[in-house]
């Protein structure tokens, strides 16, 4: 069980680089069960830092370990499916329904048909989605819907980790603060280790327990929300609390 | 309902494989041309009375294919002509004799059997109101009458061994206007020129009341018609074939040729009158399959089986093959790019061609022409598809591996269904040109839609060209139908490459 592992997600002197670095030396612990935020300006590397969770990119030093374990060389589906994942647009499949899009783990996982209905209806009853909108298909919905829909493709299997990148950064103001409150209704029932990826510090402050805030090719301060609020490392952190006021 | 098309097409492919010929079916060829199918037929006809079973492939493009077929044994007999042996497939000068001609025949498994009668080579034509007041018979007499007004074909003009050496060996001095074959018959009926070359057994020679000059010093070739058999023929069948020797005249071919092009009787029904009259058959000789063969309906129902064989059996296999090599290498833009490139390359050779180039590896037949159908089909699936996979939008392809999708997975339930509609227009793009393409393939034998369009051109029929390139379109316009219900069942509205709506 995760439950006696208190950091769910551990960098050891991780590095990554594709032509150049993208970053060197990054130590972290990820605290389990809670929000973490990793924010910075785009290309700073915050999505590269995400991918080595579930090894989609492999680090060229160092290493990750993931709910106590490194991550590992094989069974990497296995791996990959106890690991929700979102990103920005949401990423539906455009070809399946949007009931078929939640469901496609759980079919493949050979839940029964009443497992995977009841599962569905449990996530779409804690983001706000109709169940009537079951054979939509993506294009038919809304933007909200399809990132709260988004949102239940990657907790349908109740993983013990979820990792977002951007996923609400592509929609109105008005539909996000909806959306924060729904997916702070479903963290609340169930309360999974959760990595959000973003550039906007206010997103992070009102979803994320723990904050990483990345400068170029390194992590400048990391530590809880409040204390980082209430003592920002440098004067790049201050600005960039500041321009959130 | 799917599984349902999907028995469907299986049956058929299976029902498209040749029936396996029994080791007693004699294989009976012809060239493209009227005589050609005449004589052809009547071979088939003559065997089939004598209780061998025949299948008839009659229309080959060309000597070469013919020549070669019979060699590689796809074929038992065809009637060629002399001249050709020695010219065209042997490269002897002069007029090598009957001996000779068998000598050089003999290594190949080849052996000829005894000729026709006739001989159907260059001739020299005049009208007969000309020839009876002039009284001309010879070519020798034209020495005499330079006054003719003279118009030869262009090639006959120019070839070595055409009007330069004829004015040499009868020293004639006047040089001939050139004029286009197909309109010479006209130009002398109309009175417009006097004489003109010919072949001796034009069926026009006899509705144009011409009259042949005798080639009184032996000028040119001969060419005469013999049945070619190879060596290893059923002796029993080499003896009736002889039956045919020295049958038939050249005003006998040239009617039997007029016949068939101007006096609307099908090559069949010639051939039939042909043996019964000379009592080598005796009664009427066509079988009940002949019969069956010479209606509209049969013609229509055989030819059109055919022809859908064809195309499926080259389409199956082309699509199964594009669709796993494009899943194979689309992740590898180099060897994608490499296979598309091959595949168009494949597409630029002319289908004949490949027809030809075929025929050493395949024979003739169904074999070849599915595999050259195979060869075109390949290009539009796997550009189609190959494109499709390559262009899928690449958030999707991360969120598929995020997800924990395997390999397998990712192509059956992301990649296959969003390529689909592209693959369903790459098959249908390839199945109409296959369903075009496939009528060339009666050049080489393998029946279909193109047999009836390749003897129509022959015969300058064009009832009979349209009776192969009606039902053909049909085939084509039924095809996209099919497709476009076969992607209604297959993709999401939305997706659909016929309808842009949602």
């Amino acid at each position: 069980m995760t439950s006696s592992v208190d950091s769910a997600i551990v960098f050891e002197g991780v590095g990554k680089r594709f032509d150049d670095w993208v970053f060197r030396g990054i130590d972290l612990a990820l605290p389990a069960g809670r929000t973490t935020a990793i924010v910075g300006e785009s290309g700073c590397g915050k999505t590269t830092l995400l991918q080595l969770v579930n090894a989609v990119l492999r680090p060229d030093e160092g290493r990750v370990d993931v709910l106590g374990e490194p991550v590992p060389d094989h069974g990497l589906e296995a791996f990959r499916r106890r690991i929700g994942y979102a990103v920005q647009g949401a990423g539906l499949f455009p070809h399946l329904t949007l009931e078929a899009n939640v469901s496609l783990l759980a079919r493949l996982e050979r839940w029964s048909p009443g497992e995977i209905d009841a599962r569905r209806g449990e996530l779409f009853d804690l983001v706000g989605l109709g169940q009537d909108l079951d054979d939509r298909y993506p294009h038919q919905l809304s933007g909200g819907q399809q990132h709260r829909a988004g949102l239940c493709r990657a907790m349908m299997l109740k993983p013990d980790i979820m990792l977002l990148d951007e996923p609400f950064s592509a929609i109105d103001p008005i539909t996000r603060t909806e959306i924060y409150a729904q997916f702070e209704n479903l963290r609340g029932h169930e309360p999974v280790t959760t990595v959000l990826v973003t550039h906007d510090i206010r997103e992070a402050r009102r979803l994320a327990d723990y904050l990483v805030i990345m400068g170029e090719g390194s992590v400048v301060q990391a530590g809880p929300t409040d204390a980082v609020v209430a003592a920002p490392a440098d004067g790049l952190v201050k600005r960039l609390l500041e321009s959130a006021q | 309902m799917r599984s349902l098309v999907l028995a469907i097409v299986v049956a058929l492919a299976f029902a498209a494989v040749p029936a396996r010929t029994a080791d007693e079916t004699i294989v009976v060829g012809s060239k493209n041309f009227t005589e050609a199918y005449i004589l052809g037929e009547a071979v088939a006809q003559l065997l089939e009375s004598e209780g061998f079973v025949v299948d008839r492939r009659l229309g080959l493009g060309g000597t070469k294919i013919c020549y070669d077929a019979l060699v590689a044994g796809d074929i038992d007999v065809y009637v060629e002509y002399t001249g050709t042996i020695a010219e065209a497939i042997k490269n002897i000068d002069g007029q090598p004799t009957r001996e000779r001609l068998a000598e050089v025949l003999t290594p190949d498994g080849v052996e000829m059997l005894e000729t026709f009668g006739f001989n159907n080579t260059y001739a020299l034509a005049v009208s007969e109101q000309v020839a009876t007041a002039r009284g001309l018979t010879r070519i020798s007499d034209l020495r005499s009458h330079p006054d003719l007004r003279m118009a030869v074909s262009h090639e006959f003009l120019e070839r070595g061994d055409g009007w330069p050496s004829l004015q040499r060996a009868y020293g004639i001095e006047e040089i001939p206007a050139g004029i286009e074959h197909a309109l010479a018959y006209q130009a002398i009926a109309d009175g417009a020129i006097d004489l003109t070359d010919a072949y001796s057994t034009d069926g026009e020679l006899n509705r144009y009341a011409l009259t042949v000059l005798d080639d009184d010093l032996g000028f040119f070739p001969v060419y005469l018609a013999v049945p070619l058999v190879r060596v290893d023929l059923d002796d029993r069948a080499k003896d009736t074939l002889r039956r045919l020797a020295n049958t038939l005249n050249d005003s006998e071919m040239r009617e039997m040729n007029a016949r068939a092009v101007l006096g609307g009787e099908t090559t069949v029904a010639v051939a039939t009158t042909y043996l019964a009259e000379k009592g080598i058959v005796a009664g009427d000789g066509s079988s009940a399959a002949t019969q069956f063969r010479d209606t509209l309906t049969g013609r229509l129902a055989a030819n059109t089986t055919r022809h859908l064989e064809l195309v499926v059996l080259a389409l199956l296999p082309a699509t199964v093959l594009a669709v796993l090599l494009a899943l194979g290498i689309f992740k590898l833009p180099l060897l994608s790019r490499g296979a598309v490139y091959v595949a168009g390359l494949l597409q630029t050779v002319p289908s004949i061609a490949l027809l030809a180039l075929l025929i050493p590896l395949a024979g003739i037949g169904v074999l070849p022409a599915v595999v050259a159908l195979f060869l075109y089909a390949l290009l539009p699936i796997l550009r189609n598809t190959v494109t499709a996979l390559t262009s899928i939008e690449p958030t999707l392809r991360r969120v598929a591996v995020a997800m924990g999708l395997s390999p397998a997975e990712e192509l059956r339930h992301v990649f296959v269904p969003l390529a689909m509609p592209s693959i369903i227009a790459g098959v249908r793009t390839a199945a109409v040109i296959s369903i075009g393409t496939a009528t060339l393939a009666a050049f080489i034998g393998a029946g279909g839609l193109g047999d009836p369009i390749v003897k129509g051109l022959a015969l300058n029929d064009t009832r009979l060209i349209l009776e192969g390139a009606v039902p053909a379109a049909l085939l084509a316009v039924v095809t996209e139908l099919v497709f476009e219900q076969v992607e209604r069942w297959l993709v999401p509205g939305h997706l659909r490459a016929s309808n842009s709506g949602g």
